[in-house]
């Protein structure tokens, strides 16, 4: 157009206002408002406005906090590893072995479980899992088991299971599109100079994957490690992880400070978790460039 | 080739058995949504439709259908108009922090909801207001913007500029080739993200829990249920009409999408997201 890039600045702004607008008064407002909340001190049905740190204390030294933050940890990470090694495979048989009109098949087929109702899928695991659960009535009423198996509902498994599950949708769509970016020339190259076909895949294809790899691992790890419905389901309320530890301070207790502390405390950890993984592989985040 | 082809065989294997396990909890809902015993145990009993039926007499059942659905259709609108800006805003100009403020909109992608809904709660009630279904559109208008954008901004970037300034040139005004022009050409991405927006708010549970107050939602409504094991095989119905209208959204919103990609004369680079 005619008009010079600062008319094209202005332009944007105004276009992009509404939404920003939005998304601060929805969205950033609150999440400061959190903030401050978290330095303020819990009185009797009110906030008391004065400055503190205990709440940070309080949720750095209490091993109840701990352990519930550490299990978080474990259950996202665990959660995060099985579903992101368990969908390479899948993403790279849809971008290298499926032929190319077919491939949005695949990916309508993937996502398809992702878009159905999250609750009703960790509700069917329960159903699968359960005391009285597919698995244990099945066995029983064929005479395998005579006592219901207790070992698969209501722990920590059951609940790496149920959210692998849901998660696994996420795992594929990056790595697929990462697989979908690299140059098959360069695979022909690392054939006709003498590699093997793992080398190749080994030393070109894996490396050049890693950006999505990389997507996928956070993209599972910040939801899964907040979240708060297969816990309470699953879980049977009996295993907490960090999600029900904030609701119950913020709603259940009434203590809104302390539960702030938990919420930011969480979002700090996720922050430094995530920094550190990328730190671990900027070698193969320059590759994108 | 013959390694090629075998090993394009394993991983075939590999990709059927994952594709199973995806699809496996989903399967039994149908199964036991028709299944006349009471607990939800193979084999199975005899064929009914009486889950479905006592389904649809259930009042409380009603009501919250009632507002998940006006619940949904409402933050479908909201998110998609504001993703229009959005995306005609990142795909059509540069500004200033272009990218920072894309990044912060396109947040509630990966912020666990729990925190979103906390944080909305705490305000919310700071401000003395009074929990309904319209601070739950508030919050589901937040996360499902961003997906709104995803899909918007494909439909959006596949646009040839110059067919707007050939309308400028013609004499349009701008809002004039806006509507005659650049509308009908992404109307299928509209479409489509309206259709996403609106499963997505239907089914999502964290936030409507959190910020209905004493309005039911299908979702916490079926969350509120999961306690009685009588009420299971009816759960079960429910969801299979739930789990079918989403699926039948999906197809529909992938067709538009691929709509909107040969309208624009552009080839297809896969699903959502």
């Amino acid at each position: 157009m005619a008009k010079g890039p600062r008319s094209e600045a202005v332009q944007g702004a105004t276009l992009i206002a509404p939404p920003f607008l939005y998304a601060l008064l929805v969205l950033a407002a609150p999440l400061l408002t959190i903030f401050a909340y978290s330095f303020l001190t819990d009185g009797y049905l009110e906030v008391i406005r004065e400055f503190s740190l205990d709440n940070y204390r309080q949720v750095l030294s209490d091993p109840i906090v701990r352990s519930v933050m550490l299990r978080s940890l474990w259950v996202s990470m665990t959660v995060t590893l099985v579903t992101v090694v368990l969908a390479f495979p899948v993403a790279y048989y849809v971008s290298f072995v499926v032929r190319p009109e077919r491939k949005a098949l695949w990916l309508f087929l993937i996502t398809i479980p992702f878009w159905t109702s999250y609750l009703i899928r960790v509700f069917l695991w329960k159903v699968i899992l359960g005391y009285n659960g597919v698995i244990n009535s099945t066995l029983t009423s064929l005479g395998i088991i005579d006592e219901p198996l207790t070992f698969i509902l209501y722990n920590v498994n059951s609940i790496v299971l149920t959210l692998a599950h849901a998660y696994a949708p996420f795992a594929i769509l990056p790595i697929f599109v990462a697989l979908e970016k690299i140059d098959r020339s360069l695979l022909e190259a690392g054939r006709d100079l003498g590699e093997s076909r793992f080398m190749t895949f080994w030393r070109v294809t894996l490396p050049l994957a890693m950006p999505g790899v990389i997507a996928a691992t956070l993209i599972v790890f910040i939801p899964t490690i907040g979240d708060y419905v297969t816990p309470t389901v699953i879980g049977g309320g009996k295993i907490p992880m960090i999600a029900n530890m904030i609701q119950v301070q913020m709603l259940d207790l009434d203590n809104r400070p302390l539960g702030s502390a938990l919420a930011v405390t969480a979002m700090i950890i996720v922050a430094i978790v995530s920094g550190i993984f990328l730190f671990l592989n900027r070698r193969f985040l320059k590759v994108r460039q | 080739m013959r390694s090629g082809a075998l090993q394009g065989g394993g991983l075939r294997i590999y990709a059927m058995l994952y594709l199973l396990f995806l699809y496996a909890p989903i399967i039994l809902l149908p199964l036991f949504a028709f299944n006349s015993g009471t607990i939800i145990a193979f084999p199975l009993k005899g064929f009914t439709t009486d889950w479905f039926a006592q389904m649809w007499e259930n009042a409380t059942l009603r009501r919250a259908l009632m507002n998940s659905l006006t619940i949904a259709v409402s933050s479908a609108i909201f998110a998609t108009c504001l993703g229009v800006f959005a995306a005609r805003a990142s795909t059509r100009f540069t500004f200033p922090g272009k990218g920072p403020i894309m990044g912060f909109i396109m947040l509630p992608m990966v912020l666990p909801e729990i925190i979103v809904s906390m944080s909305l709660l705490v305000v919310l009630l700071g401000a003395g207001v009074e929990l309904s279904i319209l601070t739950v559109i508030l919050g589901h208008t937040l996360i499902c913007m961003p997906y709104a954008i995803a899909i918007l901004s494909t439909a959006f970037a596949s646009l040839d500029p110059s067919l707007e300034e050939a309308a400028y040139d013609l004499g349009e005004t701008k809002w004039g080739a806006f509507r005659l022009i650049t509308l009908p050409l992404v109307m299928p991405g509209i479409i489509s993200a309206l259709l996403i927006s609106f499963t997505i708010s239907l089914d999502e549970f964290i936030i409507a829990f959190f910020l209905a107050g004493n309005e039911p939602t299908l979702p916490t409504y079926i969350f509120s249920q999961l306690r009685f094991p009588a009420l299971v095989p009816m759960i079960m119905a429910l969801g299979t009409v739930l789990v079918a209208l989403s699926i039948v959204l999906l197809a529909l919103g992938e067709y538009f999408r691929r709509r909107s990609l040969a309208r624009t004369g552009s080839s297809d680079t896969g699903g959502f997201l």
